[in-house]
C-alpha cells in the first residue's frame, strides 16, 4: 500500500482497540520470567557449548602474535576462534569497524579472540591464558584536542553537515540581545540490562542465531555479508530484546563470535557480551562540543541563530548530528548551522535514543533559557514568542501537527509553573535550595517502510507475523490492538509474532519511527486480508464491515472463523511512502518541567518533581506509551546528573566500563514523574495517524534539569553531567 | 566437582557443580530456571535477585555450592502465567516494566523489601531504627535502588510495589 494522501476517516478511527490503555499482552511472560530471551533458549538446539571473548588490552595498534597454547590445552576447550585462523571476513558497511579485531585494532575491547568450552567456567578460565602480544600505536582520543583538525563530514542521516539561511553573521553581530556560548556533552554508554547476547547454530550451510537484536533484516544482511554466505542461508530470531536503546541496531560481536565459534567446535554456541565488555567493545553516544549562538531583538524576537557542533568517530564512522532540532525548532530569518568530525580511536559512536536531538536539545534549551534570562523574561514565553509552523529553513514546508506553545501552556498550568520565583537561589526548603526548570521537546518522525503478513485461521484467530521487534516499547501490544481493530476480534484473538528473519521485513526498532511504521505495514497487511475475506464471500470489499468477529455486507453477516474456511486465508503488503514527509515536516513536540531540590551545603542535587507534556499524534496505547515517556525522562536526569563515560587520553578507552563505574538513574534518583498526551492525530504521517514518542521523552530533559539547577543556585554549568564538584564552589552563602 | 543439594521453589534438587559455578548459573544453565536474569555477573545491576531463605541476595555474586540446604525462591517460584504472585499482576497492572530484562529480580526485590519491612529491619534512609520501619517513599526508592531498570520504569514499580503493600506510592 502506497501512502500518498492524508488520511481520511479509516478502521482504526474507530478505537475500539486502538488509543485504549492496554496492558502489554506478553507481561504475564515478562512478569513471570518466562520470556526467552537470547542467551537464554535452551529449548531450541542441544549440546550448546559457551563462548567467552578477549577484548582488545589496547586502544591503537597491531597484535604481533597471539599464543592460544595455553588456552587451547585448558580443560573443557573446543576452540578458540582469532582474525588468524577464522578466515575470510567481509565487513559490513553498517560496521565501521571490524567485529573480530587483528592484526590491526581499532578501538579498545574490540574482540581479538572468542574461546569456546564446555562450559562457561571453562570457557572465561581459559580466556584468561590467551596471550596477545601487542604494538601499541598512537591514538586520538581526545575530542577537544582534535577540534582543530575536525573535518566537514557527508553525514548519511539528518541532512547535509552545513545550512545557511539569510545572512547570520551580520545579523547575530548586529544584534542588541547576543548569547555565545559553548557546551559540552560527555560520551554516553546505552547500558541496557541484558547484554548483547546470541546463541548460533549451524546446519549445512544453514545458520540460525537466536539473538537480541533491534533491526532484524539489517542484522541477518549483515551477518551474511560479513560471513560471505548468502543472505538466505542466514536466519535471525529475537522475540524478546532485553533493552537496546539503539545499542542493538546493528550486527555486533556476540553475533558474529558465536557463529564463527559453532563453525569451528561444529557444536553451537552462545556467546554473551561480558559487562565490562560493553562499553568499549560496542557503540555508544558521542561526546560533542556545541557552540551556540543567537541574536534577538529587544522585544525577544530571534534574529540570528546559529549552532555548531563538533565530535568525534572511528573512521567513516558519523558525525553526532545535533545541530537538527536548531534547523527546525525555532523562528528567525538569519540561521547557520554546521558540523564537524574528528577522526578518533575510540569505539565507535552511533545511534543512542534520540541521536543527535538528544545532545542537540541538552546545549540548545539550555541557551534558550540562558537568553531569556538577558531579557528577564519567562523563558516558557520566550519559546512562545518565537514558535514556528512552518521550516524555517523552507518556509513554503509546514509543519504537519505542531502543538509545541499548547505542550508549554499545558504543562506550565499542571506543573504550577506560576509558582516559580524568576530569581535565582531564593527558594530554601530546609536543606535545600529549589528551583524549576523546562525546556521545549522535539524529535522528527520518520517515515520508512514495513511489511506484515496477517493470517484468519478457522478458529476465527488473527495471527500477525512480522520481524519488528519489542525492545520495550510495547510493539507486541500495538500491533495486536492494530490487527484487532481492523478485523473487528478481540484483542485475545490476535496472535502476534514479531523479530523473526522468515517474517516480512519492518522498519525495527529505532528512530522512534517503530510504533508509527510497524502497525501501518500491519494496516496494510490487514486491508488486504480484509479484501480478500470480502471477495472470497462475494461481498463488495468497501462496504464490508468486519465487528463483533463477523463480517457484514447489506443483510448479510458470516462468522469470521467460518470466511476462514479450513485453510484460513493469508495476505501480505507493506506500507511504502510517497511524499508527504518532503511537502511537510514530520515532527513530534512536548515539553518537559523539572523541579529540583540542591543541597545547600554539598551541592547534591535531587530531583523533586517530573512533567512532561507530549503531542506526537495518535497515541496507539496510552499505557505504553506513558511507559515509554517516563523511561526516556528517567534517561534524560541520567544525563543530566551522573552518565559520562570517562576517557582515558593517555590510553583511549572508557575507564568507567561497567554499571558500577558509568552510573545510570536508581530508584532513589527518580520521583514520581506525570506525563500527560495532548490529544493529536496527524494524517500526514500514516493511516495510524500516529507518530513516535519513545524518543521524544528524553529530549530536552537534561536541561529543563539543567535550567532547575540554576533556577534554584544560581550556578550555570555548561558541562554535562551537572556533578556536584561543577557546583560546589560556586554555591551561593548557604546562610 | 562438587556435589551440592538445595531447593529451589519447593523443589528439591542435586546438583554437581563446578565449584566456579555462580548460583545464578546454577539456575540457569544447569536447572534451566532461565528467569532469573544475568545483566552484569558482578553485583551492580540487581537482575539476579533471587530470595535465600527469605533473604533477597545477588545469585551471580555467591557460589552455587555455598547453598547447600537452602531454601531458594526464583521468580518461577512466585507465580506462573496464569497464576501471577500479586506483586507480579501490580507490575503488570502499573506497568512497571517495559523490555522486561529488569524485572523478575525487581519483582523478587520488591516481594523480599516489603517483608524486610515487615520485619523491622532498617535501611540506609531509616530515620528512627527503635519506630516500626514505614514504608515512605524515601524507604521503598532507597530498599530497592540495588535493581537498576534501565528502561526507567522505577515510577510505575513504585507504584506497583505501593499497591501491593496497601498505600500509593
Ligand atoms: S547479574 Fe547479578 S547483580 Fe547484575
Ligand atoms: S524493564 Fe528494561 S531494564 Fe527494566
Amino acid at each position: 500500500m502506497r501512502f500518498e494522501h492524508p488520511a481520511t476517516f479509516n478502521p482504526i478511527d474507530q478505537l475500539k482497540v486502538v488509543g485504549r490503555p492496554t496492558s502489554r499482552i506478553e507481561g504475564p511472560l515478562k512478569t513471570t520470567g518466562t520470556a526467552p530471551y537470547a542467551y537464554e533458549r535452551h529449548d531450541v538446539v542441544t549440546e550448546q557449548a559457551y563462548g567467552y571473548v578477549v577484548g582488545s588490552a589496547i586502544g591503537k595498534g597491531r597484535i604481533n602474535a597471539i599464543d592460544l597454547a595455553a588456552a587451547k590445552a585448558a580443560p573443557g576447550v573446543l576452540a578458540i576462534v582469532t582474525a588468524g585462523n577464522a578466515g575470510k571476513l567481509d565487513k559490513a558497511e553498517r560496521n565501521p569497524a571490524p567485529l573480530l579485531g587483528g592484526p590491526e585494532i581499532a578501538h579498545y575491547h574490540q574482540a581479538v579472540a572468542v574461546v569456546v568450552a564446555e562450559t562457561f567456567e571453562q570457557a572465561r578460565a581459559a580466556a584468561q591464558l590467551v596471550r596477545v602480544d601487542y604494538a601499541p600505536g598512537d591514538g586520538r582520543f581526545d575530542l577537544a584536542a582534535s577540534r582543530d583538525k575536525a573535518f566537514t563530514p557527508d553525514p548519511k542521516i539528518g541532512g547535509p553537515a552545513d545550512t545557511a539561511v539569510g545572512d547570520f553573521a551580520a545579523t547575530f553581530a548586529a544584534a542588541p540581545v547576543q548569547l555565545d556560548a559553548t557546551y559540552t556533552t560527555p560520551d554516553q554508554g546505552h547500558a541496557m540490562i541484558e547484554p548483547h547476547a546470541s546463541i548460533a547454530a549451524w546446519e549445512g550451510d544453514g545458520l540460525t542465531v537466536w539473538t537480541s537484536n533491534q533491526m532484524i533484516a539489517w542484522g541477518a544482511t549483515d551477518l551474511a555479508k560479513t560471513l560471505g554466505i548468502p543472505k538466505e542461508n542466514v536466519r535471525l530470531i529475537s522475540p524478546y530484546i532485553g533493552g537496546g536503546f539503539g545499542g542493538k541496531l546493528f550486527l555486533r560481536a556476540d553475533v558474529l563470535l558465536a557463529a564463527l565459534g559453532a563453525r569451528a567446535a561444529a557444536r553451537p554456541v552462545k556467546v554473551a557480551l561480558q559487562r565490562p565488555l560493553m562499553f568499549n567493545n560496542t557503540t555508544h553516544r558521542p561526546a560533542t562540543i556545541q557552540r551556540i549562538r543567537i541574536g534577538a531583538d529587544r522585544d525577544g524576537k530571534i534574529s540570528a541563530i546559529g549552532h555548531e557542533s563538533w565530535s568525534g568517530n572511528v573512521k567513516d564512522g558519523e558525525p553526532e548530528v545535533t545541530v537538527n532540532q536548531t534547523r527546525l525548532l525555532y523562528a528567525g530569518a538569519n540561521r547557520m548551522t554546521a558540523m564537524r568530525l574528528s577522526e578518533l580511536d575510540l569505539a565507535e559512536g552511533n545511534a543512542m535514543r534520540a541521536p543527535g536531538e538528544a545532545s542537540g536539545m541538552m546545549a540548545l534549551e539550555i541557551a534558550i533559557d540562558e537568553l531569556a534570562e538577558k531579557f528577564g523574561m519567562d523563558p516558557i514565553e520566550l519559546r512562545i514568542k518565537n514558535d514556528t509552523q512552518v521550516d524555517p529553513e523552507h518556509p513554503e514546508r509546514p509543519f504537519s501537527k505542531r502543538q509545541l506553545v499548547e505542550c508549554l501552556r499545558e504543562g506550565a498550568t499542571r506543573f504550577g509553573w506560576s509558582r516559580r520565583n524568576p530569581q535565582t537561589g531564593k527558594v530554601r526548603d530546609g536543606r535545600f535550595l529549589v528551583g524549576f526548570g523546562v525546556a521545549a521537546a522535539f524529535r522528527n518522525n520518520l517515515l520508512t517502510k514495513s511489511a506484515a503478513r496477517v493470517r484468519l485461521d478457522r478458529d476465527g484467530r488473527v495471527t500477525v507475523e512480522t520481524d519488528m521487534t519489542d525492545i520495550g516499547t510495547g510493539s507486541y501490544t500495538i500491533i495486536g490492538q492494530t490487527a484487532a481493530e481492523m478485523m473487528g476480534v478481540p484483542l485475545d484473538k490476535v496472535v502476534v509474532r514479531l523479530g523473526d528473519s522468515d517474517f516480512p521485513v519492518s522498519c525495527g526498532s529505532g528512530g522512534q519511527w517503530g510504533g508509527n511504521n510497524s502497525t501501518a505495514g500491519v494496516y496494510a497487511a490487514c486491508v488486504k486480508l480484509r479484501e480478500a475475506i470480502a471477495q472470497k464471500l462475494g461481498f463488495n470489499s468497501a462496504e464490508a464491515v468486519f465487528a463483533d468477529d463477523v463480517v457484514r455486507s447489506g443483510n448479510r453477516s458470516v462468522a469470521l472463523a467460518q470466511a476462514a474456511g479450513n485453510d484460513g486465508i493469508t495476505a501480505e503488503d507493506a506500507i511504502e511512502y510517497g511524499d508527504l514527509a518532503k511537502t511537510y515536516q514530520q515532527s513530534t513536540f512536548g515539553a518537559h518541567f523539572v523541579e529540583v531540590g540542591v543541597d545547600a551545603d554539598t551541592a547534591e542535587v535531587r530531583v523533586r518533581r517530573m512533567l512532561a507534556v507530549c503531542a506526537a499524534g495518535r497515541i496507539l496505547n496510552p499505557t505504553a506509551a506513558r511507559s515509554q515517556v517516563i523511561g526516556a525522562m528517567t534517561m534524560g536526569v541520567g544525563a543530566a546528573l551522573m552518565e559520562d563515560l570517562v576517557v582515558d587520553k593517555r590510553h583511549g578507552f572508557f575507564v568507567n566500563h561497567d554499571l558500577a563505574g558509568y552510573e545510570v538513574p536508581v530508584h532513589a534518583d527518580i520521583p514520581h514523574q506525570d506525563m500527560f498526551f495532548l490529544d493529536e492525530t496527524d494524517p500526514m504521517s500514516s493511516p495510524m495517524k500516529a507518530k513516535g514518542v519513545a524518543e521524544l521523552g528524553i529530549c530536552g530533559v537534561a536541561a529543563a534539569v539543567a535550567n532547575a539547577v540554576y533556577n534554584a543556585t544560581g550556578v550555570r554549568v555548561r558541562d554535562y553531567p551537572i556533578t556536584l564538584d561543577k557546583l560546589l564552589d560556586r554555591m551561593p552563602d548557604a546562610a | 566437582m562438587t556435589r551440592v543439594s538445595f531447593d529451589v521453589n519447593g523443589e528439591p534438587h542435586q546438583l554437581e557443580l563446578d565449584t566456579r559455578t555462580t548460583l545464578l548459573d546454577a539456575l540457569r544453565e544447569h536447572l534451566h530456571l532461565t528467569g532469573t536474569k544475568k545483566g552484569c555477573d558482578h553485583g551492580q545491576c540487581g537482575a539476579c535477585t533471587v530470595i535465600v531463605d527469605g533473604r533477597r541476595i545477588n545469585s551471580c555474586l555467591t557460589l552455587a555450592v555455598m547453598h547447600q540446604g537452602n531454601e531458594i525462591t526464583t521468580i518461577e517460584g512466585l507465580g506462573s502465567p496464569e497464576q501471577l504472585h500479586p506483586m507480579q499482576a501490580a507490575f503488570v497492572k502499573h506497568d512497571g516494566y517495559q523490555c522486561g530484562y529488569c524485572t523478575p529480580g525487581q519483582i523478587c526485590s520488591a516481594v523480599a523489601v516489603l517483608d524486610e519491612i515487615r520485619a523491622g529491619i532498617p535501611s540506609h534512609v531509616t530515620a528512627d531504627l527503635i519506630a516500626p520501619v514505614r514504608l515512605s517513599n524515601a524507604e521503598l526508592r532507597e530498599r530497592m535502588s540495588g535493581n537498576i531498570c534501565r528502561c526507567g520504569a522505577y515510577s510505575n514499580i513504585a507504584e506497583a510495589i505501593g499497591e501491593v503493600a496497601g498505600r500509593s506510592a
